[in-house]
């Protein structure tokens, strides 16, 4: 009998096979994408803890949002494009004056006029919004006050490190030299520190 | 007799194609690793509102709260509010806490204490909802959130 080979299988159709796997896979899977506003909700109502201190007028910016979407700003009719300067105006005013109780704002660039907040760490953004506000109004608030404090973080962040605060956070992932990140973590508290983000929200009243 | 004479047959031999496999499977590969399976199926419609100030979120402590009207075929037993999601069920506020720690518990263990709550809304959906899953969330004491938005330049 002759000897016979074994016949070679035929792999033409094992690239069918893989395309079918990988078609399976893109459908059933979502791309990583999701971004969004990050914040900090207040710890829990503690019943037996102290009242509040007395918050200044002048250290606080009011914003409301009625269920018409329209926005009230320190009680004027305000529209949305110029709610960011407005809050960068008050958050950088810096009104307290040299040499007074309140510590003096050396970095901020404001009208630096005593009606308005005295310093960033004083200055209290408050947010009061309708149940019947439309989310994407809400967001669109939410978003223009972050970007009031991102802008105003930016500017110091390239004052005293020479980059931008919100790029350097966002690029703190790929860095992977544990003391470096320790490092920039460190210098972005710093930032922050110069303009913490202080929001307070509420819920208007139902009359 | 040409000196220029091509040796053996002038036919093209056929590519190969025994590597296509390879690539393909390189190509499934990428796919496996940079993706996740899709978790949930909604039941609220779910159209996020734009914003530009946007941060990204890692997906490992999240967990996801939906809210948006409920999709067509669940009009008749969830009305035609805003309903809330966690998980593969519609959840009523009252029930919030049990099932975000229930969504909680499911994560790793290291991660479970800096958990973020990522909220998906609609942005059809009203504030009042929004407020009263936040007011649920600060009782709990899981005080980290993000409103997940879509990125964009310009906003309305």
């Amino acid at each position: 009998m002759a000897k016979r080979s074994a016949p070679e299988i035929n792999a033409g159709s094992m690239a069918d096979i893989a395309f079918l796997l990988l078609i399976f896979f893109l459908v059933t899977t979502t791309i990583d994408k999701d971004k969004g506003l990050i914040r900090q909700l207040p710890p829990p109502i503690d019943e037996n803890a102290p009242p509040p201190p007395k918050i200044k007028d002048k250290n606080l910016f009011i914003v409301l949002v009625n269920r018409n979407n329209d926005l009230l700003v320190e009680g004027d009719r305000m529209e949305l494009k110029n709610l960011k300067q407005a809050a960068i105006d008050f958050l950088d005013n810096g009104g307290a004056p040299q040499g007074g109780d309140i510590k003096y704002c050396d970095y901020c660039k404001g009208e630096r006029n005593p009606r308005s907040s005295d310093n960033p760490d004083k200055a209290i953004i408050s947010l009061t919004s309708d149940r019947l506000t439309d989310y994407d109004m809400y967001v669109a608030v939410q978003n223009e006050l972050g970007a009031a404090y991102n802008t105003l973080r930016n500017r110091e962040s390239e004052r005293l490190f020479g980059w931008k605060y919100t790029e350097k956070a966002a690029s703190l992932t790929q860095i992977s030299s544990d003391a470096q990140k320790e490092r920039i973590k460190e210098q972005l508290k710093q930032v922050r520190e110069l303009f913490p983000f202080i929001l307070t929200e509420a819920e208007a009243k139902q009359n | 007799m040409s000196k220029f004479k091509k040796k053996g047959g002038g036919e093209l031999p056929p590519i190969s194609t025994a590597s296509l496999p390879d690539i393909v499977f390189m190509l499934l590969f990428f796919f496996m690793v940079a993706t996740v399976l899709r978790k949930n199926d909604l039941k609220v419609d779910n159209i996020l509102p734009p914003a530009n100030q946007t941060e990204k979120l890692d997906k490992t402590k999240t967990v996801y709260i939906y809210i948006g009207k409920p999709k067509a075929e669940f009009k008749g037993g969830r009305g035609t509010e805003a309903n809330i999601q966690i998980g593969d069920k519609f959840v009523n506020i009252t029930e919030l806490k049990g099932a975000i720690f229930e969504e909680i518990n499911k994560l790793r263990d290291e991660l479970r204490s800096k958990v973020v709550v990522a909220l998906k809304v609609d942005k059809g959906a009203n504030t009042g909802i929004v407020n009263d899953v936040k007011k649920e969330l600060r009782e709990a004491n899981l005080p980290k959130i993000i409103y997940i938005t879509t990125q964009s330049e310009s906003l309305k």
